[in-house]
C-alpha cells in the first residue's frame, strides 16, 4: 500500500491527460453496454411468455384474423384449462407520430390469464364493468398526460372512426419485458362497433401442463385445417420470438459495432498510455538505482495503467446501469424493459482487464527489462 | 512557414504510434460511414418505390396500405376518373391492388421468419409502374394460379426461383417469373393477379388503387376532386411521397444510432488523439525548443502540429473508407415496422459519404491536435531545449 502514493502521483502528473483516458475508456465502455443491451433485451423479450400459454393465429398470417367461433371448440379440447382473445387495433393517438400497442381484449379472462398485469384492485373493477373503458400501460399516463377518468379519442387506422375510451386502469408489468405501454379495451365493444363482425385476431390458451403443449397444439390445429382459416398453434414463447426475429440483423449490426467501437478506442486509449510510459525512461532507471527491484516496476507499472482502465470502465459500465432506468429508457417502445445486464457488466469489466494488460504489459515489461545504464544515458 | 516534410518525417517515425492512432480513427470512421450508408440504403430503396406520375389511393385514415380498404364499385369509379391516364391499347392505366403479408421461412434458417408482402395486382400495374423489369420466364397469365417473385427474395427465401412452387394461403403457386424494380421495395415482394388473392386472403376488398396521372402536374387538382367526391371516402397521396413516408420511422431511428454512435465514439477518439499529441509534444520539446530558436513564430509551430495531427487522421480516414467501401451492395434486411413488412435494401457507401467521413476524421484530428498544438506553440525555448 505505501507504494499507492507512488502511482497515485505519477497518475496526477499529467492530470489532463490521465482524465482524458479514463474518459475514452468510459465513453467505449458506455457504448458497448449500451450496443450489448439493446441484444440482450430483444433476446429477453423473445424469451417472454408463460409455460402454460399457447397462441393461436392465423396459418395464413398475421394480419389475417379467427372467426370468433372458434373459442367455444377450442375450450372443448381436453387438457384445455382456459381461453381468452384479442385483436389488434392499431389506433393512433393526436398526430399519431408516438405509436404504442393497442388491442381488444376479452377482459375477465384477458387478466385472469396475465397476472403479470398488476392492477389495483378498485381499478380493475371499474375497467371490468365500464364496456367503454380502457387499461392503459402506465408508461402512457406519462407520456400523453393522460388521467385516470380522462376520455381519450383514438383514431382507428384499420377500423376507422374516432374511437373513444375511459381510462378506467392502470397497469404496471411485473416482468419489465412485457411492456408498460399498451392500452387495451373490451373486445365486446369494439365487435359492437364494427357490426358483429365475429372477428379474433389471436387466441391465448391456457393449458394443464407445459409437457402437454405439442399435442394440443397440434389437436387445434388438426381441428380447423380443413376450415376456412386454417389455424397455427405454438407456445407463447415462439409468438414472441417470431417477432424477435422480425429485426432480422439488427442484432448482428449492433454487436459488430460495438466490437468495432470498443476495439477503435481501446486501440487509441492504449496507444496514448504507452506514449505517456515511454517518456519515463529516465525516471525508471533512477528508480532502479535507488533499490526497486524489477518485479516492483513491472507491477507499478501494470497497477498504473490497470488504475486508468478500471477506472474508466466503472464510470462507463456504472453510468450505462444507471442512467437508462433513471430516463426510462425502452427506444421508443421497440425495447420494453431495456436494461444492462450483469454478464455485459462482467464482459465490460474483462474488455477493462484486457486494456490494462495490453497497454500496460509493454511498457511494464520494458521498464522491468531496462539496463539502468542504458537508460540513464538515453536523452529524450 | 514550417515545411509539412517535417510533420511528415515525424509521423513516419513513430510508425507504430501513428498506425495505432490511425487505425482507431479508421474503425470510428468505418463505422460513421457504415451506419449511413445502411440508412442510406433503406432509405433510398424506400423513396424509389412509387414514381411522382403515380397516385395512391388508400382508404381514409388508413397509415398504410394494410390497414386500408377500398370495395369493387371504388376501384371501378376510379378507373374511369378523367385524371387517369389511358395506355396504347385504351385501357386505363390504373392497379386495384390486395396487399397482404404471408409468413416466409428465411432460407439460411428455417426458424426464422419474415412477413413478405404479396401483392395482388392487374394486368396494368405492369405499365403503372414503369421501372419494374422482368429479369426471367415470363408474366402470369391472367386466370392461373402464377406469381412473379421480386429479385430480392430469390437468394433469401427458398421456392422462389422460375419454375418453382411457392406455398400460400394453402395453394401452390406456380414462380413463372423475376422481377427487378431499379433497387426499390418491391423487389421484396411476390406479385400475383389481384382476382387470384382476392378470394384466398380476405376476399371482394382491395387495399389500395394505383393509377398513373394524365397530366402529372395535375396532381392537386387530382387529389382535390377525389377526397371531395362524395361517393367513396378516401385519401389520395403521390406515390413517392407515400412510400417516402412509410420509411420515415425507421429511417429516423437508424440516423438517430448513426449519429448517437458516432458521436461517442468521436468525442472517445478526440480524447484519444489529444492524449497522443500530448505525448509526441512532450517527448519532442528539444525539437519544438530548436524549431523556435531557428526563428519559426510560434503561430506556424502551431499550425505545424496542427497539420500533423489532421495528416494522422486524414490517413485514418481514408484506412476507414477502404473499411467502409466492402460494404457496398451488402443486402441485409429488417422489417419496416410502419408497414410491418420484411424489406431488404443493400448497403450505399456513396463517394459523398466517402468525402463526408474524411472530413469527419480531418475534422477529429484538427479537434484532437488544438490543445496539444497551442501547448508546443507556447513552450519556452530555454526550458525546452533545457
Amino acid at each position: 500500500m505505501k507504494y499507492l502514493q507512488l502511482v497515485l502521483a505519477n497518475l496526477g502528473r499529467h492530470k489532463l491527460r490521465s482524465i482524458l483516458t479514463i474518459l475514452s475508456v468510459a465513453l467505449a465502455l458506455f457504448l458497448f453496454a449500451s450496443l450489448r443491451s439493446v441484444t440482450t433485451t430483444l433476446a429477453a423479450t423473445a424469451q417472454l411468455g408463460g409455460a402454460r400459454r399457447l397462441v393461436t393465429t392465423n396459418a395464413t398470417g398475421i394480419v389475417f384474423v379467427l372467426p370468433l367461433a372458434y373459442g367455444n371448440r377450442i375450450k372443448a379440447l381436453p387438457g384445455v384449462t382456459g381461453l381468452s382473445w384479442a385483436n389488434w387495433f392499431g389506433g393512433r393517438y393526436g398526430d399519431g407520430k408516438s405509436f404504442f400497442a393497442n388491442f381488444a381484449v376479452d377482459p375477465e379472462s384477458y387478466l385472469k390469464m396475465y397476472p403479470e398485469f398488476i392492477i389495483p384492485e378498485d381499478q380493475k373493477q371499474a375497467f371490468l364493468r365500464d364496456r367503454t373503458g380502457a387499461l392503459i400501460g402506465k408508461r402512457l399516463l406519462r407520456q400523453f398526460g393522460w388521467k385516470v377518468g380522462q376520455n381519450v379519442t383514438l383514431q382507428g387506422t384499420i377500423f376507422p372512426g374516432d374511437w373513444t375510451f375511459t381510462v378506467d386502469a392502470v397497469y404496471t408489468p411485473s416482468d419489465p419485458s412485457l411492456g408498460d405501454d399498451a392500452l387495451v379495451f373490451h373486445h365486446e365493444y369494439f365487435d359492437e362497433r364494427i357490426g358483429r363482425a365475429g372477428i379474433a385476431g389471436w387466441y391465448i390458451v391456457e393449458i394443464d401442463d407445459p409437457a402437454h403443449a405439442p399435442q394440443i397444439a397440434k389437436a387445434i390445429d388438426d381441428m380447423f385445417r380443413n376450415s376456412s382459416s386454417p389455424t397455427k398453434t405454438g407456445t407463447e414463447k415462439e409468438f414472441q420470438a417470431s417477432f424477435a426475429t422480425m429485426w432480422g440483423n439488427v442484432s448482428f449490426l449492433m454487436s459488430t459495432i460495438g466490437l468495432a467501437v470498443v476495439f477503435a478506442i481501446l486501440l487509441v486509449t492504449a496507444n496514448a498510455m504507452m506514449m505517456s510510459a515511454r517518456e519515463r525512461t529516465g525516471e525508471i532507471a533512477v528508480l532502479k538505482t535507488v533499490g526497486f527491484s524489477d518485479r516492483l516496476l513491472f507491477a507499478l507499472t501494470m497497477v498504473e495503467a490497470g488504475v486508468l482502465a478500471l477506472t474508466g470502465a466503472a464510470i462507463g459500465l456504472g453510468g450505462a446501469k444507471v442512467l437508462y432506468p433513471a430516463i426510462n429508457f425502452n427506444g421508443v417502445g421497440f425495447l420494453p424493459g431495456f436494461k444492462v445486464a450483469t454478464s455485459t457488466l462482467i464482459i465490460g469489466t474483462l474488455v477493462a482487464i484486457g486494456l490494462m494488460l495490453a497497454s500496460g504489459l509493454v511498457p511494464a515489461l520494458r521498464a522491468a527489462r531496462m539496463p539502468i545504464v542504458q537508460a540513464l544515458r538515453k536523452v529524450e | 512557414m514550417i515545411p509539412i516534410v517535417y510533420n511528415v518525417r515525424s509521423v513516419v517515425q513513430r510508425p507504430v504510434s501513428t498506425a495505432l492512432t490511425a487505425l482507431g480513427v479508421g474503425l470510428v470512421v468505418a463505422v460513421f460511414i457504415g451506419m449511413l450508408a445502411l440508412a442510406n440504403g433503406f432509405s433510398a430503396a424506400l423513396a424509389k418505390t412509387g414514381s411522382d406520375r403515380n397516385v395512391i389511393i388508400l382508404r381514409k385514415g388508413a397509415d398504410s396500405e394494410l390497414s386500408s380498404g377500398l370495395g369493387r364499385d371504388v376501384a371501378s369509379m376510379i378507373s374511369s376518373d378523367p385524371h387517369v391516364a389511358t395506355a396504347a391499347d385504351g385501357h386505363p392505366l390504373v392497379s386495384p391492388e390486395v396487399y397482404v403479408l404471408i409468413p416466409m421461412a428465411k432460407s439460411f434458417d428455417t426458424t426464422q421468419m419474415a412477413n413478405v408482402v404479396v401483392r395482388g395486382i392487374s394486368e396494368q400495374a405492369w405499365q403503372v409502374r414503369n421501372n419494374v423489369t422482368i429479369t426471367a420466364g415470363q408474366k402470369p397469365t391472367s386466370g392461373r394460379a402464377e406469381v412473379c417473385v421480386g429479385g430480392r427474395l430469390t437468394q433469401r427465401f427458398p421456392h422462389t426461383k422460375v419454375g418453382q412452387t411457392l406455398h400460400f394461403a394453402g395453394r401452390d403457386w406456380t414462380v413463372v417469373c423475376n422481377f427487378t424494380a431499379a433497387g426499390s421495395a418491391f423487389e421484396s415482394e411476390v406479385w400475383g393477379e389481384n382476382e387470384q388473392f382476392m378470394p384466398v386472403f380476405r376476399g371482394e376488398v382491395f387495399q389500395s388503387i394505383t393509377f398513373r396521372l394524365k397530366d402529372p402536374a395535375a396532381f392537386t387538382e387530382a387529389q382535390r376532386a377525389l377526397q371531395a367526391d362524395k361517393r367513396f371516402t378516401v385519401d389520395a397521396h403521390r406515390e413517392a411521397e407515400f412510400y417516402a413516408q412509410q420509411s420515415q420511422l425507421l429511417g429516423r431511428i437508424l440516423s438517430f444510432l448513426a449519429v448517437m454512435i458516432t458521436g461517442i465514439m468521436a468525442v472517445g477518439a478526440v480524447f484519444g488523439a489529444i492524449n497522443t499529441m500530448y505525448a509526441a509534444i512532450s517527448s519532442r520539446a528539444p525539437e519544438i525548443g530548436v524549431l523556435l530558436t531557428l526563428g519559426f513564430k510560434p503561430g506556424s509551430v502551431l499550425l505545424s502540429f496542427l497539420a500533423e495531427s489532421a495528416f494522422i487522421a486524414l490517413i485514418g480516414g481514408v484506412l476507414g473508407c477502404v473499411f467502409a467501401l466492402p460494404l457496398n451492395g451488402i443486402v441485409t434486411s429488417t422489417t419496416n415496422w410502419s408497414s410491418f413488412s420484411e424489406i431488404a435494401f443493400s448497403f450505399r457507401v456513396t463517394p459523398a459519404l466517402l468525402l463526408v467521413g474524411v472530413i469527419f476524421a480531418v475534422v477529429m484530428g484538427v479537434v484532437g491536435g488544438f490543445f496539444p498544438a497551442l501547448r508546443a506553440a507556447r513552450l519556452q525555448v530555454v526550458q525546452a531545449l533545457r
